[in-house]
């Protein structure tokens, strides 16, 4: 092909245009990255030196005094385990009918659809709707019901991700499994959840790292405790809402208290996505 | 026929086919050469006949390399492979046919000197022209794909048995009456003989033509002239 | 069609019609499986061969929509009435892939699976079930020393003869093969070609294949569908070497279309 005149400049053209593009798209790239750094080493600068052995031993303390993060740290683990034990199983069940026994059913698009609405619902509803539902018939705030405030917001995910990882098990291994005369549900059970084990697990933590930062549905539900606590049925303090609490007030101590939870409940969640990341790396 | 996907493929058939048609010519030339030789005592023609026929030799190699290619890289099926098999069989009936008149160029060569009377090459001259048309209807037969034809060239070689043994008879008369005769008549008896086989030839061919064709084979009883088969 | 009349029929395919919703896939269809002999079925993409093989085991069953209509007998029994159990039909009619399907489990769950499933065995006794079908399937020389490990480690060849162990461990009476050496180099393809000719002594089989020359090397009886229609079914000899309908002759000599 000979390559004239008008085909070169039409080429030149082209290629200014690609140019431009790239580095419309660059640009942006770097913007975003940029914030991203900004936060993390605000984060890290501040909540460094916040961090001590103290955040991990000691309680909340009033203001004006040191004092530690542990009565939040354990509040916020209960209360993720409770979210994470009641979620998890509705969020399977409810993904394994829409992937395997309703895939073509109305029913299933409604619930579908529905899901995806509460995927991306505020949480301060979640914690609003979880008020009315225990708190005030309760008569009191408690860590079940933040548990459970927590455990509306797995659901979803854990829904979703169970039934995007089931429907991305080859339809022949299912199949392989009912040529050897196997009912649904063993088929179910033994086969397709043995294949989309890992990518059912990325979904749990995925779930976990979600509601380990959420303050909002917590405020209307567990509220907050100065004092270490672990029955379920009283108040319960959290991460994210001592942070919230502490991070508004004018005390220097808990204002650095709140970076020191901050950067915790970042590096955790930074922790579980990047296991979630190398759970899913090795499964394809 | 249609065409093949691949046409490459055609081109691989229909070059065996035309090597088959150019052997056909040639052996067909060889025969009324023979004939022309002999009647004619012709010592030059019959020289060349020897010649040609290390070109039917050659052909015969030739198609069976092509063929075995084909097979190789095309793995024919159904009428591909009965045409490959076919110009494979057919190819070697033909090269046998050229041994068979190169044999006769031979003997005329031999003869040389000692040539029979005319009236003695009646016979046998009748002969070759009858194998030659079945020779000829049988190669028409092939290229036209006409399992018919073929039918009958099959059908019609016992004529050419039944002529075989009448000029045996009939030579065997001349050579009792003079020893003299011994010769050249058995030189004239085996060239009977050669003429019977390229009948044979060619109802090898037309069986072959019919499975080509059909994907049958004729029945084991081929219609046989009556009498006598003597050990040649 | 000429067949000789003596052999048994393992399972008769009688007026079958085949429905995905409204569309007609397979076009009243009838022929036989002959017991312990291998069946091959061929044509070009959407001739409805694969959907024959998958209403011999109800596969179609798996999906809304998709209805067969007419007969197929197995054994003088009808699989496709109502009161058929799928599960112990495909128990009877095994099934091996297109692409291997290993279960994500151990070389010797992947057989064990399918046995556990009707049978009770005491350990000993399932070892040697499952050594029996991994030698069946000739892959137990190359496993016998990783029993353990993934099923999904061994290499594609291996993985479909795993894959029809599985199947001959639960000792079906019929195997259905779908496409079983598409994703397979030409040595592994050799391996299962081998190892189905070995099988008919016990099954009967039937294999769904795209590559001419296979089904005249592995099978007894040709079937050529074309646009959901039988168009020939004969011996394989015959098929290959002398087809009586011309559009089988277009088909396998490569002039189609």
């Amino acid at each position: 092909m000979a390559f004239t005149d008008a085909k070169l400049a039409k080429y030149g053209r082209r290629a200014r245009g690609n140019r431009v593009w790239m580095t419309l798209c660059m640009a942006a790239t770097a913007v975003g990255l940029a914030m991203l750094a900004l936060i993390l080493g605000a984060l890290v600068m501040k909540g460094v030196a916040g961090l001590s052995p103290r955040v991990f031993t000691e309680m909340t303390p009033p203001p004006g005094s040191a004092g530690g993060l542990l009565n939040p740290i354990v509040g916020s683990l209960i209360m993720t385990a409770i979210g994470v034990v009641v979620g998890t199983p509705l969020g399977v069940l409810a993904g394994t009918y829409l992937a395997e026994y309703g895939q073509h059913s109305r029913l299933a698009s409604v619930v579908r659809f529905i899901n995806d609405i509460l995927l991306s619902a505020p949480s301060i509803v979640i914690g609003l709707f979880i008020y009315e539902l225990m708190v005030r018939p309760m008569g009191h705030f408690s860590g079940i019901a933040g548990g459970v405030a927590l455990s509306v917001i797995v659901v979803p995910v854990v829904l979703r991700t169970t039934e995007d990882m089931l429907r991305l098990v080859p339809g022949q291994l299912r199949e392989a499994a009912f040529a050897l005369g196997m009912p649904r549900s063993l088929v179910i059970r033994r086969v397709v959840y043995k294949a989309a084990r890992t990518g059912m697990v990325t979904g749990v933590l995925l779930a976990v790292a979600r509601i380990s930062g959420e303050t909002a549905p917590l405020l209307f539900t567990a509220l907050n405790n100065q004092f270490f606590n672990a029955s379920l049925n009283q108040p319960m303090a959290s991460l994210p809402v001592v942070i919230f609490q502490f991070a508004m007030s004018p005390y220097k101590e808990w204002q650095d208290l709140a970076w020191a939870g901050a950067l915790l409940i970042t590096v955790s969640v930074l922790g579980l996505s990047i296991l979630a990341r190398s759970l899913s790396a090795q499964r394809s | 026929m249609t065409e093949h996907t691949v046409t490459a493929f055609d081109a691989e058939l229909k070059d065996l086919q035309s090597t088959i048609a150019e052997m056909g010519g040639l052996a067909e030339k060889m025969q009324a050469d023979a004939i022309d030789a002999l009647s004619r005592q012709d010592i030059k023609l019959a020289q060349q006949i020897i010649a040609v026929d290390a070109r039917l030799d050659h052909l015969q190699r030739e198609i069976e390399e092509k063929a075995i290619l084909t097979i190789a890289r095309r793995q024919p099926m159904a009428i591909d492979l009965r045409d490959v098999i076919a110009t494979i069989r057919i190819a070697n009936d033909l090269e046998r046919v050229g041994d068979l008149v190169k044999n006769m160029a031979k003997r005329i060569l031999a003869m040389e000197g000692h040539f029979p009377p005319q009236k003695l090459l009646a016979g046998i001259n009748n002969m070759s022209l009858m194998a030659l048309a079945q020779f000829k209807a049988v190669l028409d037969a092939y290229t036209q794909r006409d399992a018919q034809a073929a039918l009958a060239v099959w059908q019609r070689d016992g004529e050419i048995d039944n002529l075989y043994n009448s000029l045996f008879r009939e030579l065997l008369t001349y050579m009792m009456e003079d020893p003299r005769n011994i010769g050249f008549c058995t030189h004239l008896l085996f060239g009977a003989k050669n003429v019977e086989r390229i009948g044979d030839h060619a109802t090898n061919i037309a069986e072959t033509v019919y499975f080509l064709v059909t994907g049958q084979n004729l029945g084991v009883d081929r219609p046989k002239g009556e009498g006598i088969e003597p050990t040649a | 069609m000429s067949a000789p009349v003596s052999l048994p029929e393992k399972v008769s395919v009688k007026n079958l019609k085949f429905f995905y919703g409204a569309n007609l896939a397979l076009k009243d269809i009838s022929l036989p499986l002959y017991d312990k002999k291998v069946t091959a079925f061929i044509g070009p993409s959407g001739c409805g061969k694969s959907t024959l093989l998958r209403v011999l085991n109800r596969m179609y069953d798996l999906y809304p929509r998709q209805r067969a209509e007419g007969s197929v007998m197995l054994d003088g029994e009808d699989i496709l009435a109502d009161g058929q159990d799928v599960n112990l039909l495909r128990a009877k009619i095994g099934m091996v892939f297109q692409k291997p399907t290993p279960f994500p489990m151990s070389i010797y769950d992947n057989v064990a699976f399918g046995i556990r499933l009707y049978e009770d065995l005491p350990k000993s006794e399932m070892d040697g079930r499952v050594e029996t079908a991994l030698r069946g399937a000739a892959l137990w020389t190359e496993v016998k020393d990783k029993l353990d490990s993934s099923g999904l480690g061994l290499s594609g060849g291996q993985q479909q003869r795993l894959c029809i162990a599985r199947s001959v461990a639960v000792k079906p009476e019929v195997i259905l093969f779908d496409e079983p050496c598409s994703a397979l180099d030409p040595i592994s393809t050799a391996k299962i070609e081998e190892l189905i000719d070995e099988l008919k002594s016990q099954y009967t089989i039937a294999i769904v294949t795209h590559n001419m020359q296979q089904a005249a090397r592995v099978s007894d009886y040709t079937a050529f569908m074309y646009l959901g229609e039988l168009i020939e079914f004969d011996e394989t000899s015959r098929i290959f070497t002398a087809p009586r309908q011309r559009a089988t002759q277009d088909y396998i000599t490569g002039r189609f279309g």
